[in-house]
């Protein structure tokens, strides 16, 4: 391929570094993305110093500013498994398409009642869905499913931070993973007595540790103690 | 733009034609075009920051029948509604005794020369110590180790102030991070988070006004 005089017209431009390189950019972009389905509700939570980064696996808890509850598990074998358990508890029938299709969703605040129409709900049908009251909590009731939920959640979530850990231990591998993490997720217009509640769950199971999940505060909050 | 195939040699002077000489470019405009658009796509959908989280213990409850020591220097938050705190040094005293006078309110907010401020005065002496050790730290006089020893001990030292926090059912999530957030930033020693008690929710109505 020998240069041309250029005669007019277009003038060669070889683009073949610039091609490299946004597909190279594309093939990291591709990788590190995550994609994650769009919340239930729009939490704005407060401002902290806090640096620690929300471990990857963990169970969180998100309170809105009405005081609904939601509950989601990011390991999503964990997910399907509590919800069998969960299922056989309160005798509330799941297909195995319903479970299968509940692993891949955010997480949810509705009565077990009506998670499969929930589950089955599209995704416009389910930000509207009707009885989305957030997941019971009666603390004083015997009607806590909240409180199910994280013991059973948290426990299989466990078993499978165990499972893996065994697996990677008998291939020889070094285990990275963390062990999964309880994390409350809170908007910060709520009520206090409102997240009071879901602490108060957490404590009667007898977890005491939890991430408190915050935005990242601003430039100059942190104040000057010469001052 | 980029080249587009041209058409073989052009024309050759006399009449012998040769096989025409197929170019080996292509043309990469619509693959770059498609580069670009799931390049822009991927930028724009990507998220760089996890969610900040920070760590907090709650109290085990404490076993029944144990008896609970008097704190001795602690000092209680109410946080109330409108973003208003309210403290009080010491044991709660619904009337004056013995030991002590009838315990009173005193308010703080959020802005800048309020609590930030009380807590520096409070946390003085201690400040001191840890920066003392700090400078010795930096001149390389204490390992890392017994550095980070040091300073804990410096924080669990019963002289130390004790924080109690507490709220109303009025009070918002904001404004309990924000009082966690002031306490971490100023260094404290040890905090937690306690119910309220009725005469002291009390005090704070009195304040507040009942709505």
């Amino acid at each position: 391929m020998s240069k041309k005089p250029s005669k007019g017209g277009a003038p060669a431009l070889d683009m073949t570094p610039m091609v490299d390189l946004a597909f190279l950019l594309v093939t990291f972009f591709m990788l590190t993305a995550s994609f994650r389905m769009s919340e239930p509700v729009v939490v704005d939570p407060p401002s902290s110093i806090g640096q620690v980064s929300l471990p990857d696996n963990h169970i969180l808890v998100t309170i809105d500013n009405t005081g609904r509850a939601f509950f989601g598990i990011s390991n999503s074998t964990a997910k399907m498994n509590a919800l069998r358990q969960m299922a056989a508890k309160y005798k509330v029938p799941f297909t195995e398409q319903q479970i299968v299709k509940f692993s891949g969703l955010p997480s949810f605040g509705v009565d077990i009642k009506d998670l499969p129409a929930y589950i089955d709900a599209n995704e416009q049908a389910r930000t509207n869905f009707k009885n989305q009251k957030g997941v019971p909590l009666d603390t004083i009731t015997p009607n806590n499913q909240l409180k199910d939920w994280i013991s059973i959640g948290g426990t299989e979530a466990v078993k499978m931070y165990e499972e893996a850990k065994l697996k990677a231990v008998d291939a020889g591998g070094e285990f990275k993973a963390e062990k999964p993490r309880y994390a409350i997720k809170c908007d910060g217009k709520t009520k206090y007595i409102y997240v009071k509640d879901v602490i108060k769950t957490f404590t009667d199971l007898k977890l005491y540790q939890f991430n408190l999940i915050t935005s990242l505060e601003g430039g100059g909050t942190v104040i000057d103690p010469t001052k | 733009m980029a080249e587009i195939a041209d058409s073989g040699g052009g024309g050759h002077k006399g009449g012998k034609k040769r096989a025409k000489k197929q170019s080996t470019r292509i043309d990469m405009t619509p693959m770059v075009d498609l580069a670009f658009l799931l390049l822009t796509f991927f930028v724009l959908t990507a998220t760089f920051s996890k969610p900040k989280s920070m760590e907090l213990t709650f109290p085990a409850p404490p076993p029944p029948n144990q008896k609970i020591d008097e704190v001795k220097k602690g000092i209680t938050f109410l946080l109330s509604k409108d973003n208003r705190i309210f403290y009080y040094e010491g044991q709660f005293r619904a009337a004056d005794d013995e030991k002590g006078k009838k315990t009173e309110l005193a308010e703080l907010n959020f802005s800048q020369g309020s609590l930030h401020k009380f807590l520096l005065d409070k946390n003085k002496e201690m400040q001191e110590k840890i920066k003392a050790l700090d400078v010795k730290h930096k001149n390389k006089q204490l390992e890392d180790t017994t550095f980070k020893r040091m300073v804990k001990e410096i924080k669990a030292d019963k002289e130390s102030y004790t924080y109690l926090i507490k709220t109303d059912d009025k009070a918002t999530y904001k404004n309990v991070i924000d009082v966690i957030d002031e306490l971490n930033v100023n260094v404290v020693g040890k905090y937690v988070m306690v119910d309220i008690l009725k005469p002291e929710m009390d005090l704070v109505i009195e304040k507040v006004g009942a709505n």
